[in-house]
């Protein structure tokens, strides 16, 4: 046992001793989640759009003041011919082209109806939709009072409520989402290059001569990163709460339980992937380009996973963070214990029990 | 130049020698490209639906039917009380839940007037944002189709004047997410490749003690500089090509500008991630320092780089911050020259800004190298 403190106080100091690295390890954390949670949002707003208005009469006008005071839209340019709209989209300067027909006004009078084209720019898709469907919003609004006089009969009326992220804000969705990303790829990261370092400095031939048994010295590696860990967490949590005004609906010290177990769950794949790798190279390119994009494209981060094609929906199962997301938007969130969590915690860990089984099964007290 | 060809030999060598390294080098990114390009949707549907049904008539059942119908809500569970509904909500099975009220077909016919109770999970808020349309859409229609049939009964008629909106999507018609992010994604994992492994080459030398070997060789400092990276410039050239062929194959993503053109920048492109790897290996004693330090880049440079969120959302100093983003004007070109093709001119300011943000971090990155300890 004496032994095992002495290890653990010699890891400690490595990583106290490596000023430079000690302070990326828990200034990045906050650097990050700080410019995220301000800066990453899917919200639309102040979208630069272009008009092209061949009636320019009273009718357009109002239409196109109604879009301009919308916080949605800011009206960057007017063009006059259909030739300049390929332009205006090459450059890239506008969003989208609102194209009002000829003698809008007098169709809208006599025919009883008007065509506008709204042309987007669909190259992102995602954008273009949106915007549509947002000018289209306004139109439908302009026509409702135009039409005030008919009385509709018949409605039925939808009356919505936004639970647990009344204000729709993007921070809700992308705080959780940072804050496994940061743990998950900080902690693999580390514990991967920590032992394959060893291994590539040729110190880990006086380790494995040592009396200690692998597993003591697999633990003594992994036990500073997990404190280590534990403090960055915190200090996330505590940011997003004062900061970002992330509500915890749920209890404190079940997110603190189950991030530690999520912690450990990242470590036990970072001892992985350093046991079957040689160079401190390969286990760095393993858990960034192995991990990296995974975690940020499957683990319902930034995109819906019930939206994503059916085989990939199966593979991100396979996706620690996933469930961890899972975990604290429950318990952050919607306020939820145990009861309705207990899956995804049995899943988690249960990886980490396959993660240490098989690196402990891998881990060689031999070297070529 | 005889020197230089021989520091190249060896570099190459090394790269092709490590059995470990070239699968994570040419095969997982590539990999990556063709699976992870599917995931990238922001498209809403599948939502999981659930309702609960207090009136039990036949309106109610139509209007169920109508979710029912539709290609967006396509999982319905019928929910017997309030209380199963909202713990379901809790346990994340259902997003969206209808409540239909007593007497709602009574209230219709009186009244003409009804309420429809609508939850929606809206911890995703641009989801729900869209969801809401859609129960809006359905509720809509289902208003619409009453009122027709009143009519018919009735030989009203009601004169309304009508805004007709053509919607139109230029350049991606069927609003296919995977055109938008192949190029997005390639460019990610083309910067992610060089950036790595340049930023870990030089310190790893450093860290095993080979670099001292070399500094006491009269090998000149621009020698051994242009030595280390060219290698690295033909990996990410190979990589984009590789990635393009793949676009053009399984996504078919149009390539609509010129690919010279999209050589020449990428070419440039390169040099500023180079600079950057080897400015970073310069004030690093270790590889673990370095990687770390290109980790934060990456992601801060991947999220803000308008590949999955819009820069225009961003508060203004964010997007002010963008401008230092390299990959930012990576994805910005690829995506106009091979969706839009924008030419020469168009992607100008980008051009210009990329080459000087490589002499900047060339020089930074030479003028920091040092021979001596």
């Amino acid at each position: 046992m004496k032994r095992f403190v002495g290890f653990i106080r010699k890891e400690f100091y490595h990583i106290f001793r490596d000023k430079r690295s000690l302070f990326i390890l828990f200034g990045m954390p906050i650097a990050q989640i700080l410019l995220f949670g301000f800066a990453i949002t899917n919200e639309i707003n102040n979208v630069d759009i272009a008009i092209l208005d061949h009636s320019k009469d009273a009718t357009t006008k109002e239409i196109i003041n109604k879009i301009s005071a919308s916080k949605y839209f800011s009206i960057k340019q007017m063009i006059t011919r259909e030739a300049e709209i390929a332009k205006a989209f090459e450059k890239g300067h506008v969003k989208a082209v609102l194209n009002f027909e000829k003698d809008f006004s007098q169709k809208l009078i006599k025919d009883r109806i008007a065509n506008v084209q709204i042309i987007t720019d669909a190259t992102d898709p995602n954008t273009a939709n949106t915007i549509s469907n947002f000018v289209s919003a306004i139109l439908q609004q302009y026509q409702k009072e135009l039409n005030k006089e008919v009385t509709i009969a018949y409605q039925i009326v939808p009356q919505t409520r936004m639970v647990y992220n009344p204000e729709l804000k993007s921070v809700y969705m992308f705080v959780p989402g940072v804050m496994t990303i940061i743990l998950m790829l900080v902690s693999a990261m580390m514990t991967s290059i920590s032992i394959t370092r060893e291994k590539e400095l040729g110190t880990m031939e006086i380790l494995l001569v040592s009396p200690l048994k692998p597993i003591q010295v697999i633990v003594g590696k992994v036990f500073p990163y997990i404190f280590l860990s534990i403090i960055n967490a915190t200090v996330i949590v505590v940011l997003s709460i004062f900061v970002f005004q992330m509500p915890v609906q749920g209890s404190l010290f079940l997110l603190a339980l189950e991030s530690i177990l999520f912690i450990i769950s990242a470590l036990a794949l970072g001892i992985l992937i350093s046991t079957i790798s040689a160079t401190q190279q390969t286990a760095m390119m393993i858990s960034l380009m192995g991990l990296m994009l995974p975690v940020i494209l499957l683990s319902g981060f930034i995109f819906p996973i019930s939206s994503m094609p059916l085989p990939l929906q199966i593979i991100s199962n396979i996706i620690p963070a996933k469930w961890f997301i899972i975990i604290i938007k429950g318990i952050m969130l919607k306020g939820v214990g145990l009861q309705y969590i207990w899956k995804e915690t049995l899943i988690l860990m249960g990886m980490t029990v396959f993660f240490i089984g098989l690196s402990v099964k891998k881990y060689k007290t031999r070297l070529e | 130049m005889k020197t230089i060809g021989y520091i190249i030999q060896k570099e190459f060598k090394q790269i092709f020698r490590n059995k470990g390294m070239l699968p994570i080098i040419f095969v997982l990114p590539l990999l990556q490209l063709i699976i992870l390009s599917n995931a990238a949707t922001f498209e809403v549907k599948n939502i999981k639906f659930g309702y609960i049904d207090n009136d039990h008539s036949v309106s109610s059942r139509v209007l169920i039917e109508k979710f029912n119908a539709s290609a967006y809500f396509n999982v319905l569970t019928d929910f017997p009380s309030e209380a199963a509904g909202s713990s379901a909500m809790l346990q994340g099975d259902v997003d969206v839940l209808l409540e239909i009220p007593n007497y709602f077909e009574r209230d219709l016919q009186k009244e003409k007037y009804t309420n429809l109770g609508v939850t929606i999970n809206a911890i995703d808020g641009a989801a729900a944002g869209v969801e809401n349309v859609y129960v809006t859409q359905i509720v809509q229609q289902f208003n619409k189709q009453i009122l027709v049939n009143l009519l018919q009964h009735s030989d009203q008629q009601i004169f309304t004047s009508s805004i007709n909106t053509i919607p139109l999507f230029w350049y991606n018609e069927t609003l296919n997410y995977k055109t938008f992010m192949v190029p997005g994604i390639l460019v990610l994992l083309v910067t992610m490749i060089t950036l790595f492994l340049s930023g870990m080459n030089i310190v790893r030398e450093k860290e095993i003690g080979t670099l001292e070997q070399i500094n006491v060789t009269p090998i000149k400092k621009s020698q051994f500089i242009i030595g280390k990276l060219f290698p690295f410039w033909i990996v990410g050239l190979g990589l984009l090509t590789i990635g393009l062929i793949i676009a053009k194959l399984i996504f078919n993503v149009p390539i609509l500008g010129s690919l010279g053109l999209m050589y020449f920048y990428t070419s440039i492109y390169i040099l500023v991630v180079l600079g950057i790897g080897l400015f970073i290996s310069n004030f690093t004693d270790t590889q673990q320092q370095a990687m770390f330090i290109a980790w934060f880049f990456t992601v801060i440079f991947i999220l803000m780089s308008g590949l999955f969120t819009p820069i225009e959302s961003m508060p203004k100093w964010a997007q002010v911050l963008t401008e230092f983003n390299p990959i930012k004007y990576f994805v910005e070109v690829m995506r106009m020259v091979m969706l839009k093709g924008s030419g020469l001119i168009d992607i100008l300011p980008q051009i210009l800004k990329t080459i000087l943000y490589a002499f900047i971090m060339n020089g930074l990155a030479v003028w920091s190298y040092k021979k001596t300890n």
